[in-house]
């Protein structure tokens, strides 16, 4: 089962939804595994108190150029549909961090003068937090524009047999894409403010065309925000807890601290969400091709 | 602007400076979330499609389903029976050199659109939506960039005030590309001081001038030390702290900034003292 809390707008409470519903499922004596998927910022470690027992270099393929056999024809950059190319006489260049790895060039290069090699991206990390609960997340490389392949290589440590409670990165755009891409559920975090709405809309839009359960969690909520409500009851979205806007749960999270353990207030908002995970993991077991109706 | 971790405050921070600079053009370069205009409010009056990459699509008449596509793809777009997933698609077009058939098509994507709008003040902003979704985000903030630099450059403004995305990824450093200076909003949390110092690394890489805020500022004692120690070891300097305002949001909710709905409180003097220091410090660019 696999669980993505994402919200399109950075700072709506993705991580403290993620850290404390990981924390929850796991004192109901559930496997879980976190997969942070934010490698461009991650920071679910902290908060899951994780110790990496283990850490590979992500790769993505880079092509390499044999000076000695290219002809300088310049196929290669005329197709390259990233600029990734550029022939100069005598000398055919390549631009990694514009490289895509599609191994278009290879394919087109009449001389055979291309072979390709591998390029770190990133590391990716994983080990145990508290709890038992298994932790993997990618770390991007400084200066690495394209956070994309690195995600995909993260959830490919997903463990089949947990919980996977997977934090998403900020956006709505490719990265999104990707960390929702086989996700079973996607838990919406938003806040009652105007830029909250305008970002939940086009994250649910995301997530609706690629045929996602969607539910919201509405964070920070401090009484009622009329065009939000409007919203969610226009598409018929399932808001499955409503947690209360309140300064000490910042500061908990400044420290790093476990929202649940410090404030059990909250408990029940959380008992609400893993409910709500539970029935979409036992609508999955019972459907015959694994898929969601 | 620029954070690493987003909800840090760049947005309505840079809503601030944009009330408290003068003859200056806002840009929006948080592409795929942009939310400064709902502050801003201004009135569009450019619109432009945003075409960028392509998107690969399989005619099923013509296609003779030889699988040659399949092979070559390496981002898995092409289902058993032949469809292409525009989502998953990279536009990098090796199906369409591969296809024997000729049943690939590979047209150009509309990937977004962006906005020049004219604020009250009769100032401008340049926005931009990319499809949800969609590809190419790193482009649409550079045409983000150049259109603000255009207006700049035509109506003599000196400054141009960029509110960045939130990472260190592609949208980031097209961001920062052509930036003269840079402003870290922070908040002094476990995550807040990590990502910042992912961020700053980023400015350095590419020899960037920079100085901090560190907003919520009371949140946390000991990391906003933390951040003090880190300006002083990383060079740069701090701006000021602006203090956790529980206003903030309900001004948001009005679609408001601090400035406007509470100009007395504390947060609205810190802003302000912040301001006078980095007009200060642009002036010595």
């Amino acid at each position: 089962m696999k669980v993505v809390i994402a919200s399109g707008k950075g700072g709506t409470g993705k991580t403290t939804v993620a850290v404390n519903l990981a924390w929850f499922l796991a004192n109901c004596g559930r496997k879980v595994q976190y997969i942070d998927c934010d490698v461009e910022e991650p920071n679910g470690n902290f908060f899951i108190s994780a110790h990496f027992s283990k850490r590979i270099s992500a790769f993505v393929m880079l092509p390499v150029v044999d000076q000695q056999k290219c002809t300088s024809c310049g196929e290669c950059s005329a197709k390259c549909r990233f600029n990734a190319i550029v022939r100069l006489p005598g000398n055919t260049m390549i631009f990694p961090e514009l490289c895509h790895g599609c191994g278009l060039c290879l394919l087109v290069c009449p001389a055979k003068a291309i072979s390709e090699d591998e390029r770190e991206i990133g590391i990716i990390e994983s080990g145990m937090g508290w709890g038992g609960i298994s932790f993997v997340h990618g770390v991007l490389n400084i200066g690495e524009p394209m956070p994309k392949p690195l995600i995909r290589k993260v959830k490919e440590q997903g463990l089949s047999d947990h919980i996977q409670i997977i934090d998403a990165p900020p956006g709505t755009s490719c990265s999104f894409v990707e960390t929702i891409s086989d996700a079973d559920l996607v838990i919406l975090v938003t806040e009652p403010t105007p830029f909250g709405l305008h970002d939940l809309k086009i994250s649910e839009e995301v997530a609706r065309a690629r045929g996602k359960s969607i539910r919201v969690v509405i964070n920070k909520d401090n009484g009622t925000f009329r065009p939000l409500e409007k919203f969610l009851e226009d598409r018929r979205l399932k808001i499955t807890a409503r947690l209360p806007e309140n300064r000490k749960v910042a500061e908990v999270y400044s420290k790093g601290d476990i929202l649940l353990e410090e404030l059990p207030d909250y408990r029940e908002h959380f008992s609400s969400i893993a409910a709500e995970v539970f029935r979409q993991s036992e609508n999955l077991e019972h459907s015959p091709n694994g898929v969601l109706p | 602007m620029v954070s690493g971790k987003g909800g840090t405050g760049k947005t309505s921070f840079t809503a601030c400076m944009a009330t408290l600079f003068k003859k200056k053009v806002l840009a929006d370069c948080d592409v795929d979330a942009a939310n400064l205009n709902l502050l801003l409010n201004a009135d569009v009056v450019e619109e432009h499609n945003f075409v960028s990459g392509h998107k690969a699509a399989i005619n099923r008449d013509i296609c003779i389903s030889c699988g040659g596509c399949r092979e070559v793809c390496r981002y898995q777009a092409i289902s058993e029976d032949y469809r292409v997933d525009g989502f998953s698609c990279e536009g990098c077009g090796a199906c369409f050199y591969r296809c024997p058939a000729g049943a690939v098509t590979f047209a150009k994507a509309l990937c977004g659109h962006f906005f020049v709008g004219k604020t009250k003040k009769q100032e401008y902003a340049v926005f931009a939506e990319l499809l949800p979704g969609a590809e190419n985000s790193g482009k649409l903030v550079t045409a983000v960039r150049k259109k603000a630099l255009e207006i700049a450059l035509e109506k003599g403004s000196k400054i141009i005030l960029t509110d960045g995305p939130p990472g260190i990824g592609c949208t980031v450093i097209a961001s920062l590309t052509g930036a003269s200076f840079v402003v870290f909003v922070t908040e002094p949390t476990v995550s807040g001081v990590h990502d910042l110092k992912r961020v700053m690394e980023l400015s350095r890489h590419f020899k960037l001038p920079g100085a901090v805020v560190i907003n919520k500022s009371d949140l946390n004692r000991s990391y906003s030390n933390e951040i003090v120690f880190l300006c002083l070891e990383r060079g740069f300097n701090l701006l000021g702290s602006i203090p956790y305002e529980p206003l903030v949001s309900q001004a948001q909710r009005q679609a408001k900034t601090i400035l406007e709905y509470a100009p007395d409180c504390a947060a609205s003097n810190a802003i302000r003292q912040i301001h006078r220091k980095l007009n200060r410090r642009l002036e010595t660019l």
